[in-house]
């Protein structure tokens, strides 16, 4: 039991609270700020898991203008909802059902941090530079002992941690012709330290690019939705 | 609200730093956490800020509607410009490492920051936009 | 697997004992269905869409949560000459997890823009936007037709 698994279960537990706080009040302009302490505390706890450019997006996204614009959908309607019964029965057992489902199928996922997970040993094996957990770079297998929080049957040998990743050039050793880098590592033996920006502009371009006419079309669906009205008025 | 001292001082204090720290953060994205659009919603909060205490017929004195509008289009076109250039270069859509640099290496880089300019403008024009067109004036 | 939980055996234990392993995907869990449930069960538009939201975030930190190394630092390289003061640098996290999360979180934002604006025409068409008000409301200028 380290600190930052500490620091992860006591802020997971106020998210939690801060979650049912969010639809269980009646006020809807307190729902909204829980809202916004709610994306804080994502936003500490993907700090917390090494995520820092999700939780920069988060913090400033999410507690920012997401509240500013539920803020300002508050200023058109009423500020607290109707008085409802307590707890609403058949949903809550389809919750409980539902859920009992999900947490049933995360019994087969490897454990939180495994190096052996097949995350770790696939593509991004090749991607980041480094090898983690299952085989180093001879080839020889090596068991990660799970030993912070249960056993399990594994054999005991010392995990192989990882190399500092190779900072060539993509011009050393590739082929001279422009156009023939279809081979996704040039994108990482570039200059851009922020692996995830690297990632996010040139490994999945198409998807920023479609993300960037996604949001492009939010705005035009603000304007064609709201402003009418407006020139009326 | 600009008639309180308080509230109109602070605004124009605190807006300058946030324009700059946001194109900080959409400029030096590769190089630390960051990118376009973390920077592109900070560069906008900055707006939103000065239009919520000086009102909005100051903020569109400012950032005109047409100018906001067109700048939506402006980030797209930008980012969808690139991969037609490289397409025009030669190489396939936004393959960057076509693009004129020093080396390959440089060309990523370069590519990826024309891209993130694109990301960063159209995300700030359209929170702006959501900001005036969500809040409304005169309502108690 | 399903019979082997029911079998006391030493696999069915380390079944079990890999919950101690995953418990926070159970938790992650348990704040999708918070979310799921003010879906379904709130009658206020924008409980639902807070909702949501809480949904999506709840697949966000699970998705997340797939990418993390024990004793794993932010994917972002560390420069050549800080390395030297490092005894062991340690691996990185799994950054693809990290975009495309990314992605994800500013598509639900502005997923949320276009919910709030109709949201908006919803209350200066019907004037209220309660579920159960608004169908009352179609009902009774529309009796007999099935509308939502």
């Amino acid at each position: 039991m380290n600190s930052v698994l500490l620091i992860d279960m006591v802020l997971l537990g106020l998210a939690v609270i801060v979650a049912i706080g969010v639809i269980s009040v009646r006020s809807l302009l307190g729902a909204v700020m829980l809202g916004g302490i709610y994306s804080l505390l994502m936003a500490l706890i993907w700090q917390n898991m090494n995520a820092v450019d999700v939780a920069f997006t988060e913090a400033s996204v999410g507690a920012g203008i997401s509240t500013v614009l539920l803020v300002g959908t508050l200023l058109h309607t009423r500020r607290d909802t109707n008085q409802s019964p307590a707890i609403h029965w058949p949903a809550l057992f389809a919750v409980v059902l539902t859920g009992s489902f999900l947490i049933y199928g995360t019994l087969d996922m490897p454990a939180y941090g495994d190096p052996n997970a097949p995350i770790h040993t696939g593509r991004v094996k090749e991607l980041l530079g480094q090898h983690v957990g299952k085989v180093d770079r001879e080839g020889n297998h090596h068991p990660w002992k799970y030993g912070s929080i249960a056993e399990q049957s594994v054999p005991t040998d010392e995990p192989v941690h990882s190399y500092p990743p190779p900072r060539t050039h993509a011009g050393d050793d590739h082929a001279a012709a422009a156009g023939a880098h279809g081979h996704p590592e040039d994108d990482f033996k570039g200059h851009s330290p922020n692996t995830v920006t690297s990632l996010l502009a040139a490994y999945r371009g198409y998807d920023t690019m479609f993300e960037t006419a996604v949001i492009f079309t939010a705005g035009m669906a603000m304007v064609l939705l709201l402003r009418r009205r407006e020139e009326d008025a | 609200m600009k008639d309180q001292v308080v509230l109109r001082v602070m605004t124009k204090l605190l807006v300058p730093f946030m324009l700059v720290f946001g194109c900080y953060v959409i400029a030096h994205g590769e190089l630390g956490p960051g990118g376009g659009f973390q920077g592109g919603v900070i560069l906008a909060a900055g707006f939103i800020l000065y239009g919520i205490v000086y009102g909005k017929p100051e903020l569109h004195r400012v950032v005109p509607r047409r100018v906001v509008d067109a700048l939506a289009g402006m980030g797209v076109l930008l980012y969808a410009g690139v991969g037609v250039w490289t397409m025009l270069l030669g190489g396939r859509f936004l393959d960057y490492s076509v693009l004129p640099a020093v080396d390959y290496g440089a060309a990523e880089a370069l590519g990826m920051v024309l891209v993130e300019y694109g990301v960063g403008i159209t995300v700030c024009t359209v929170m702006i936009t959501v900001y005036d067109m969500i809040s409304e004036e005169g309502r108690s | 697997m399903s019979l082997a939980l029911l079998e006391p055996s030493a696999a069915s234990f380390l079944k079990v004992a890999s919950l101690a392993g995953t418990y926070n995907y159970a938790l992650y869990v348990v704040l999708m269905m918070i979310g799921f449930y003010g879906v379904i069960a709130k009658k206020n538009l924008i409980k639902q869409a807070l909702g949501l939201g809480l949904f999506s975030t709840g697949i966000f930190l699970f998705y997340i949560s797939m990418g993390v190394v024990e004793g794993g630092t932010a994917p972002v390289w560390r420069t050549t000459d800080a390395a030297h003061l490092l005894k062991d640098p340690g691996p990185y996290d799994n950054p693809l997890t990290h975009v495309l999360i990314l992605t994800a979180i500013v598509v639900s934002v502005s997923t949320l823009a276009v919910a709030m604006a109709l949201i908006v025409n919803i209350q200066r068409e019907y004037g209220t936007i309660e579920e159960d008000e608004i169908r009352a409301i179609e009902n009774a200028e529309h009796p007999g037709e099935d509308v939502l």
